[in-house]
């Protein structure tokens, strides 16, 4: 497999336009919106991210990150971002469980660009064991918030 | 000057590209394609490969002489005890280190374990008058630096933590250097242990043993040298240095995984209470208590690695047999080169001494706009294994202003073309990255 499969320029792109980071911009949350936050971090690298997300009617409302690390890490949660805007909390859960299949198949998973849009460019990640957990760092946190949140919009 | 080995010209002829290319006939893995290309191995500095002797001698072990060292009477027995303390007599003089002061440990940092839980046995209630010497309790000092690898700081924090002492940190400068006068500051009469890395894995920096030492002695401090960069590279002497202990491991000094040696002053190791207690390690043993064996038994409890210490005596040999003035030299020759190529590639910061100065055969950098785990793919992809990310100094990274960085780390058989070939393809980085 050759680098530029890994690299494909989407996600080149998105690392360099970083699509939801900064977690300080104001954002005006619509009433009765709920939200989660999760911190996550990959010893090996020391990379880290910090996921909000916000729910409201049963959509995401509001998805933004902060965070340091690798193009890889840095362009997935920017993808992941973009996706989310304005989905059903439960197509954002399918669209995540989707994306963990797809990264920890070692590359026996072909990804659904019907289901994970710009995110299926990460498919290629798959075959590179040491960099599946760059990818997954903020799915994993967008996850624990999301959780987070409706069970706060639930109490 | 120490004489070159038996069995070359005196003086020795420096090491060079050719009689590298000859070394490299003893590294099979070096001839193996990654990635469709030639393997250009710099990752020495977290693993160095094994020549054949070595794993022919972990082999002939297995194939004739295999058995239990120190208990049987029977023949194999009797020649695997022979073998096992054959070599620990070797390894014990590759580090200048007498023969009963030499312990097998897993590795650097199991030895450096064994000294912070003996040192927090000495601090428990009930311990052996003897034993004072290194008990540790509120108010006193365990002095690190800010370049140490975890290895040797996490065993400090715990102990610490533990016995209600305070670390402290002798800082580093702008040019990859401890701080010396701030390092007189620091250690004090309450000063109880002195740890410090040799050369520094991420810096390169060869720190002043001496300077230290002094500091160190003058307050009864006992002194710890973390050698795991030092002892495979240069020639390493732990009586001239004067360190009270000193840490090392085989995998990185050609030797195999799973073994490593903590040196100690025999009068020292002898009057500390061990870490692992069981078999191999007693005299008298009855219901309610136990003696303890003399140093080196006593920090050996349990079946050891034999094979692995026939096999790290083996590496040892080598490497002897090359000569360790050579080896310095020619990977002095290396580092250098290596920082004079990055520090002309745009968006290249080196971390540690600048060109010209004093290190040891690697170098850690950071690329402006493109993460080290990205640079180490786009290596990867051309062949050539280097390191990336915080190289076990999440410390030393956050003082640089850094999460993490590239080292590549060269060993006696990287050629000036590895390091071009690098240094070409780091060149490559930023380009294609957009960065």
């Amino acid at each position: 497999m050759s680098l530029d499969q890994l690299y494909q320029q989407i996600i080149l792109e998105h690392a360099k336009e970083r699509h939801g980071n900064g977690l300080d911009a104001g954002v005006e949350f619509p009433a009765g919106a709920a939200s989660g936050q999760s911190h996550q971090l990959n010893p090996t690298c020391g990379d880290e991210i910090t996921v909000r997300v916000s729910v409201a009617g049963g959509k995401v409302s509001d998805l933004r990150w902060d965070g340091e690390g690798c193009s890889i890490s840095m362009a997935s949660a920017s993808v992941l971002t973009e996706l989310a805007e304005d989905l059903d909390t439960a197509e954002l859960q399918r669209i995540i469980d989707s994306f963990r299949e797809v990264l920890r198949s070692r590359g026996k998973v072909a990804a659904d660009p019907e289901i994970l849009g710009d995110a299926a460019a990460f498919e290629g990640v798959s075959r590179y064991a040491a960099r599946v957990k760059c990818a997954m760092l903020s799915w994993v946190a967008a996850e624990d918030a999301l959780t987070q949140a409706l069970g706060r919009q639930e109490s | 000057m120490v004489a070159p080995p038996a069995h070359l010209p005196s003086p020795a002829p420096a090491l060079g590209n050719d009689e590298v290319l000859r070394i490299r006939n003893d590294f099979p893995i070096l001839n193996r394609p990654v990635n469709g290309q030639p393997l250009v191995y710099l990752d020495s500095g977290a693993t160095s490969q094994n020549p054949t002797s070595v794993l022919e001698a972990e082999q002939e072990f297995y194939e004739q002489r295999n058995a239990a060292v120190h208990r049987g009477a029977h023949h194999l027995a009797v020649e695997a005890t022979d073998v096992f303390e054959d070599a620990r007599e070797t390894v014990a003089a590759f580090i200048g280190a007498g023969v009963d002061e030499l312990i097998w440990t897993s590795n650097a940092t199991e030895g450096l374990n064994l000294l912070s839980y003996s040192f927090l046995n000495a601090s428990l209630p009930g311990a052996p008058a003897e034993a004072a010497r290194f008990a540790l309790g509120a108010g006193d000092r365990i002095v690190v630096t800010e370049m140490e690898h975890h290895a040797n700081l996490i065993p400090w924090q715990q102990l610490a933590a533990r016995t209600g002492a305070t670390l402290d940190y002798i800082p580093v400068d702008d040019s990859g250097a401890l701080d010396l006068e701030a390092a007189a500051r620091l250690i004090g009469p309450r000063t109880r242990v002195l740890a410090f890395t040799h050369a520094s894995n991420v810096l390169g920096t060869i720190n002043p043993v001496n300077d230290l030492v002094a500091l160190g002695r003058a307050v009864g401090a006992l002194v710890v040298l973390d050698a795991c960069q030092s002892a495979p590279h240069l020639e390493l002497d732990v009586k001239a240095l004067d360190v009270d202990f000193a840490v090392f491991s085989g995998h990185k000094m050609l030797g195999p995984t799973g073994i490593g040696g903590l040196y100690g002053r025999s009068e020292l190791l002898n009057a500390m209470p061990p870490f692992l207690t069981g078999g191999s390690m007693i005299t008298t043993v009855t219901m309610d208590r136990a003696g303890f064996l003399p140093s080196p038994q006593r920090f050996e409890a349990g079946t050891q690695r034999i094979s692995q210490a026939v096999a790290l005596a083996a590496a040892a040999n080598y490497l002897t047999e090359t000569g360790l003035a050579r080896i310095h030299a020619w990977e002095a020759t290396l580092g250098q080169r290596l920082v004079e190529g990055l520090e002309a590639i745009p968006g290249i910061r080196v971390l540690g001494p600048a060109a010209g100065r004093e290190r040891i055969g690697l170098a850690a950098f950071d690329v402006a706009g493109v993460h080290a785990h990205d640079v180490g793919q786009f290596l990867d992809s051309r062949g050539i294994a280097v390191r990336v990310g915080h190289h076990c100094a999440q410390p030393l990274h956050r003082r640089l202003g850094l999460t993490a960085s590239t080292r590549a780390s060269t060993y006696l058989y990287n050629t000036t073309d590895d390091v071009d070939a690098f240094l070409d393809a780091v060149a490559g980085v930023r380009p294609y990255f957009n960065a």
